[in-house]
């Protein structure tokens, strides 16, 4: 095996002041990522860009392929060669790959998807801000399935939230994505990267048997198999096919009801542990704004001007998009008059508050379309009227 | 209480107007303790002519909203820019001009201060119009106390590619010392 | 007969079971159909090259040939239609000692993924690529596809084909392919020398297997068994080493040429390439911090 395999992680410990986009990139490497297989898409070059200076200084790979497609299923190769690897690209790009990030589902392969989102649908508005995939990262490649997705706020998360994308990925063996947004991706604030000690690293869990006899779809009891990758001697096997616990094709509804049931719960048992939540002035709050990403900036600033004005509004920021948190927004409902969410699409995580307050509450979208940012006036003006 | 203050940079492409917010927002956000900083930018696919701006927001508490909606400071350097953006200049606020290239008119009068310097003559004088944004970042930290210049000179000796930064350091000095 | 000829007769297990993965066969291909030669002579191929099965992964997309990885006994990986190549490429480069070989149909690799074979091509990938081509989609129930020749009657071409065929050679090489070769599956000798020159290279090898598709191909076109198809073969096939590939186009009629057309040693590869920047990165690290 070659030294290659050491996953040694890059890590820049300084301050720095700098993008979203070059702060994913540095939070990837600081993860250990060391494959980046992508194809240039506004507003997420830079991360390509980013990671074609640093990955070949770490004995990494930075390719740029003919498409997004070539670019995802890479990756999933790479993973399987035992590296970290990601890509980054935008909506059209992010349309392109969801066929294989199916795929990384089905064969339980660890990677990154890095989605600077910008208005849509189609070209839309490539240099402008958006958050028009939620739903699409949620549901866009076909079939049943369970995801993660996170969405960073801040130039600081893009880092930290990269960091925990490539552990999540590896702790439950799942593509994960990273729903950025243009604003996010290109605004320079400042960065501290710690030092490499301080920065929790997790890897694939490793079979410890022997490899003749070994299932390599046999789950432990939280879910998730050991991961044996190519060289290792395992003669590993994957296949998009439903496949039984050796990975041989299993064409029946048994196969695909023990298969899928699994890959469902092997996220949703683990919701608590994945799932985080920002809180802020949730006390005593008769409403409440739910928001994520950029829209979330706006909606604090919105929070801290209603209570100036003597308005008890409080913020659930969700940095966990997907699995949802059906139960904490249950909770959050039984106490409040109403939630407002501020979201720059036509109300993506408002259908899914809406169905997760079970009528509980009253639920308003405070809905952009793609383009522009809401301003905290706006949001206060909005939540005013409505609650008159 | 929140010490929040917006400044727009803008002007057209080409004229490094991104750059100006990025000096700043780092000089603020890395040397100036107690202040932090968010440099926000109308990006377009057109990366020379037409109008470019950026904005920079400085706070001693945690930035919440990142862009600009009623400036403090305005530093323009195009007329078109002038136009564009003068309504949102915050009644009291303070504008700084490229007085060549911008003709001010009846909506100026909210500013509380105007400081108008010839940039690109400036830069002209050096060579070349690209040290203009730097000009007029000496005549900005001369003339308020949003930066210092030692932490800024700093900041450009480690953004600025070696050999244009002798030049700039003379751009600097000259906007610093304008009248 | 010699002792080892009989031992061999008796044994329980063929000496090849090893490279099969256990409980897979029988397999899904159909009587007559060239596939199950096509995989014997891949594991002849490997075995002949000496290099330990670890370093071996096979990948295929999807399709009839596109099964093949998941009956040998080496790393192997089913991938989606039309991207096993990127899927190796990306697989390969955590490795350089890794021998990767994609095995997949014509429609898979030439149709859907075509975009993945001409630009890996290209890049001079350190990949081997074969090709088994049956001229059309078997799998789907025997669509007409890229290979198809113009007068074909396929279940979406009930009329007949209207179209040209690739000259997959023809591509491969105009697109800075370093290897390639064409045999019929009637040729196992030379397949199966073919597939060791062509693992053992370094940088992107081609190789297009023709196959026999009785079931979807042969029966639509007056070549009802596998046998029919193979014969045809062997009658229109005529070996021309370095030929021109311009001049190797199929057609429903006209001589078949097969050879090793392309055999270049001396451009570097794509793992070369990225083995030389990471040298020069690491001479200016620091850069872009």
């Amino acid at each position: 095996m070659s030294d290659n395999k050491e996953n040694t992680p890059m890590v820049n410990t300084g301050e720095y002041f700098t993008s979203g986009n070059l702060a994913v990139a540095e939070g990837s490497l600081a993860a250990g990522c060391k494959f980046f297989g992508g194809y240039p898409i506004t507003p997420s070059s830079e991360v390509a860009e980013h990671m074609s200076i640093k990955l070949p200084q770490t004995k990494g790979h930075f390719v740029q392929f003919e498409d997004e497609i070539a670019s995802i299923a890479s990756i999933l190769g790479a993973s399987w060669g035992g590296w970290k690897s990601m890509t980054a690209t935008s909506g059209p790009g992010y349309s392109l790959m969801l066929e294989n990030i199916g795929l990384g589902i089905m064969t339980e392969t660890p990677c990154v998807i890095v989605n600077v989102q910008r208005g849509g649908p189609s070209t839309g508005l490539p240099t402008l801000v958006g958050q028009q995939d939620i739903q699409q990262a949620r549901w866009g490649s076909h079939g049943d399935y369970e995801i993660i997705a996170l969405s960073p706020n801040s130039v600081q998360e893009c880092f930290d939230l990269a960091i925990t994308a490539f552990n999540l990925a590896e702790e439950y063996r799942v593509p994960v994505t990273i729903l950025m947004d243009e604003t996010i991706g290109h605004m320079s604030e400042k960065l501290i990267i710690p030092e490499k000690e301080k920065i929790k690293i997790v890897n694939r869990k490793k079979p410890t048997n022997e490899a003749d006899g070994h299932l390599p779809y046999k789950a432990d009891e939280d879910l998730i198999p050991p991961m044996a990758v190519a060289g290792e001697g395992y003669n590993v096997i994957t296949t998009g096919l439903t496949h039984d616990e050796r990975g041989y094709p299993a064409l029946d509804a048994d196969a695909q009801k023990i298969l899928l049931t699994r890959l469902l719960d092997k996220i949703r048992k683990n919701k608590d542990k994945i799932i985080k939540l920002e809180e802020y002035m949730l006390d005593d709050s008769e409403f409440v704004i739910v928001s994520f990403g950029i829209s979330s900036r706006a909606a604090k600033g919105a929070v801290n001007l209603a209570r100036k004005k003597g308005l008890k509004v409080g913020y659930l920021r969700l940095i966990t998009v997907w699995p949802f948190p059906d139960e904490q927004i249950n909770q959050i409902a039984e106490k409040v008059k109403a939630i407002f969410i501020t979201e720059i699409n036509s109300g993506q995580v408002t259908r899914e508050v809406k169905r997760a307050v079970e009528g509980k509450t009253e639920v308003h979208g405070l809905l952009k379309l793609g383009g522009a940012i809401h301003t905290p006036a706006e949001i206060v003006e909005e939540i005013e009227r409505r609650t008159k | 209480m929140s010490d929040r203050i917006e400044i727009r940079f803008a002007g057209f492409g080409g004229q490094g107007i991104a750059l100006m917010g990025r000096l700043v927002g780092e000089v603020i956000s890395l040397h100036e303790k107690g202040k932090q900083s968010v440099m926000t930018q109308s990006y377009g696919p057109e990366s020379r002519g037409g109008a470019s701006s950026c904005d920079v927001v400085i706070d001693t508490q945690v930035i919440d909203y990142p862009k600009s909606t009623e400036f403090d400071y305005f530093v323009v350097m195009s007329e078109e820019a002038y136009h564009k953006y003068v309504p949102l200049l915050k009644k009291g606020g303070i504008m700084f001009v490229e007085e060549n290239l911008v003709t001010l008119d009846d909506q100026a009068k909210k500013a509380s201060k105007i400081f108008k310097l010839p940039a690109t003559a400036i830069a002209e004088s050096l060579g070349s119009r690209l040290y203009a944004n730097i000009a007029m970042l000496g005549f900005v930290c001369a003339n308020t106390d949003l930066f210092s210049e030692e932490a800024f000179i700093q900041v450009m000796k480690a953004k600025v590619r070696a050999r244009f930064i002798e030049k700039n350091l003379t751009a600097f000095e000259k906007g610093k010392n304008h009248k | 007969m010699t002792e080892e000829e009989i031992g061999l007769i008796e044994a329980e297990e063929h000496p090849l079971d090893c490279y099969l993965r256990k409980g897979r066969i029988p397999h899904i291909w159909c009587p007559g159909c060239s596939l199950g030669s096509v995989a014997t002579m891949i594991i002849e191929a490997i075995r002949e090259t000496g290099i330990d099965p670890k370093n071996i992964s096979v990948i295929s997309g999807i399709g009839c040939t596109g099964r093949t990885a998941g009956y040998l006994n080496f790393d192997s990986f089913h991938t989606t239609h039309g991207r096993a190549i990127p899927f190796a490429i990306g697989l390969g480069l955590t490795d350089p000692n890794r021998k990767i070989i994609v095995i997949s149909g014509d429609g898979d690799l030439a149709s859907i993924g075509g975009n993945h074979l001409i630009h890996a091509a290209r890049r001079n990938a350190d990949i081997t690529v074969i090709c088994v081509n049956n001229f059309q989609y078997g799998m789907t129930g025997g669509q007409v596809g890229p290979t198809s020749y113009k007068g074909q009657v396929q279940t979406t071409a009930p009329y007949s084909n209207i179209e040209e065929p690739f000259n997959l050679p023809e591509l491969i090489k105009a697109c800075g392919a370093t290897y390639v070769a064409r045999w019929t599956a009637l040729d196992v000798r030379r397949v199966k020398e073919s597939f060791v020159e062509a693992i053992n290279h370094k940088g992107f090898s081609f190789v297009e297997i023709l196959g026999a598709c009785p079931t979807t191909y042969g029966r639509r076109n007056q070549l009802r068994e596998g046998i029919a198809i193979l014969e045809n073969f062997k009658e229109r096939a005529v070996i021309e080493h370095g030929i021109d590939t311009e001049k190797v186009a199929i057609g429903k009629e006209g001589p078949i040429i097969v050879g090793r057309f392309v055999d270049i040693h001396d451009k570097p590869s794509l793992t070369d390439n990225l083995l030389s920047i990471q040298r020069m990165a690491t001479a200016s690290k620091g850069k872009g911090s």
